[in-house]
């Protein structure tokens, strides 16, 4: 019996109508799913605050969101932006720095030696305690220093990650393509860069949720009356209850929001790395 | 030997562990003639890859030298092509991209349709037709070390380096691609060094079998093969085979130091002996 891989027919050439029905099955799955849950999950929290009798000062209930939303609908529009894009700047500093640190770490073992220690112990300082310090030494400057603690949170999962895929890279595919010569610049961006994007898209999945407790915790604690963490603190000096949780609610649509903008843009430029199931 | 197209003359070298210095290489002598296929075998850590590193030129050996057609090794060169036990695939290209690769590096005079056009010759030569816009994780690993193969070949190297390139795979695989080499040399000829554990396939596919000694490592016996170009599969079953393979076999106990070394291997390269002697004891028949 000769082994010859001859081409394969794949089953849904055969089958062209009949993949395309599993496939909007599935679409319409992976859109039901999550909003069932969702549904569910705010049933749930209605009954357990209904069946309590909590007050509003203890526990919203998701049927008094929507009043609150409407009330400074204006409000979170402008105090969700500003709470985006400073998140957005906070981690597209934080990619930079982190992929930078990486690389360091990753291409020298002298350079993850000194300064690993640094970056745990680093990382292992809660950024809560750093806010005070940050607002004091840069006295006013309330978009950097939001900036500045988005981006110290995180960073570091970035750096870490680039550097083990740097340096877990089996020597063979150096070698490939030092044996014919290839400097190290085009090895990095051939093989090595490449090669890291499903650990570097891993780890910027849990930067994006970092940074926006970063921002949060800077808007909470500065006084400068800015991003949807102010708007939260405002909600807790009026005692309005269902503001604050409606904060909670818009900084965790944002989260999703920036979230899948990550998922999407790893299908492009990592998708290879998703192992297709047959 | 001024026809040797590979020629390893005297070389040794050490690294430097952090147990202190291990020497792996102790003038070593090896020289394979253009269009040769030599076979490499020997005990585990004996240095069999640190020679493939060194005739790539990964590797600068601390004496003896390294010649590839005339000229002295001195870093890596584009005349080389090399394939591993990993396949080492990039998985975000496609096959027909991945075979391409060199040509990125190596200045080629292809143009790029050319280039496009070699590849799915060497593809098909391979048995890999209809795969070529397939992803590496779709492919068997006996079809990655294929692909791999076509990777190494499609700048038209002088030298094809294997090191150990059928290992991971099944047995019944792996004959099939001994016989894939056979079709791929008669029509893309290169000079080759491969580095094995398995003795058939050295006797196989190779027309010289170099026998290393254990660490550190010199040529510690040379076995002429005594045929050229393809053969059967059938061959292997054949008397002078299992002698072939007995004669091996002792070498490598000699090497491993489970046996002691015979008067007749003299502990150095024997050229020229073309069907050596078996050896004692009433081994040399059972296979047969």
């Amino acid at each position: 019996m000769a082994y010859v891989p001859a081409p394969i027919t794949r089953p849904e050439d055969a089958a062209g109508g009949a993949g395309r029905r599993v496939l909007d099955r599935f679409a319409s799955r992976a859109v039901m799913a999550p909003i069932v849950a969702l549904i569910v999950f705010c049933l749930f929290w209605e009954a357990l605050v209904w069946i309590n009798d909590w007050p509003d000062y203890v526990m919203a209930s998701p049927s008094d969101l929507p009043p609150a939303f409407a009330r400074y609908w204006e409000l979170f529009i402008v105090m969700g932006w500003q709470t985006l894009w400073r998140t957005v700047v906070g981690l597209v500093v934080a990619v930079i720095v982190g992929v930078g640190l990486g690389m360091v770490m990753g291409f020298s073992r002298t350079m993850r030696d000194a300064l690993y220690p640094l970056l745990v112990g680093f990382n292992a300082i809660p950024k809560a305690t750093v806010v005070p310090i940050v607002a004091l030494l840069f006295v006013g400057a309330h978009d950097f220093n939001t900036i500045l603690i988005a981006f110290m949170i995180s960073f570091f999962p970035i750096a870490v990650s680039v550097s083990i895929g740097l340096s877990t890279l089996e020597p063979e595919y150096r070698d490939i393509l030092r044996s014919l010569g290839a400097s190290q610049t085009t090895i990095f961006w051939k093989i090595a860069l490449p090669k890291t994007l499903p650990e570097f898209f891993g780890a910027l999945k849990v930067a994006v949720t970092l940074a926006f407790i970063g921002t949060n915790l800077m808007e909470i604690v500065s006084p400068h009356g800015r991003g949807l963490g102010a708007l939260f603190d405002s909600g807790k000096t009026n005692s309005d209850y269902p503001l604050m949780f409606a904060v909670l609610i818009a900084l965790a649509v944002l989260g999703i929001l920036l979230y899948y903008i990550v998922v999407a843009l790893e299908k492009v430029f990592a998708g290879w790395a998703e192992r297709s199931e047959h | 030997m001024g026809d040797a197209l590979i020629e390893i003359r005297d070389v040794s070298h050490t690294f430097q562990t952090k147990g202190g210095p291990l020497k792996v290489l102790d003038h070593l002598d090896i020289s394979v003639p253009e269009g040769g296929f030599c076979a490499v075998v020997g005990p585990s850590g004996c240095g069999k890859s640190t020679l493939t590193r060194l005739i790539a030129g990964l590797m600068i050996p601390d004496a003896g030298e390294v010649w590839l057609h005339g000229e002295r090794v001195r870093g890596p060169r584009s005349t080389v092509g090399m394939a591993f036990q990993n396949p080492v695939l990039l998985e975000w290209r496609t096959i027909l991209k991945n075979v391409l690769l060199p040509l990125e590096i190596v200045p080629s005079k292809l143009s790029r349709k050319e280039a496009e056009e070699r590849a799915r010759f060497l593809l098909s030569l391979v048995g890999l037709e209809g795969f070529e816009d397939k992803k590496p994780s779709e492919l068997s690993g006996g079809m990655r070390q294929r692909a791999s193969l076509c990777r190494a070949l499609i700048h038209q190297p002088e030298v094809l380096i294997l090191d150990e390139p059928f290992g991971a795979l099944d047995a019944f695989t792996r004959e099939d691609l001994w016989q894939t080499m056979h079709q791929v040399k008669e029509r893309e000829p290169f000079t080759g060094v491969l580095i094995t554990h398995d003795l058939r396939e050295s006797i196989f596919l190779a027309d010289q079998v170099v026998v290393m000694s254990g660490r550190p490592a010199h040529a510690q016996f040379v076995l002429e093969v005594g045929e050229t170009g393809p053969r059967d599969l059938d061959h292997l079953y054949t008397a002078e085979a299992a002698e072939m393979l007995n004669v091996l076999r002792h070498q490598i106990e000699i090497a491993q130091g489970r046996a002691p070394a015979e008067p007749t291997a003299h502990g150095s390269a024997d050229r020229g002996e073309d069907v050596p002697a078996p050896p004692p004891g009433p081994a040399a028949q059972g296979v047969a």
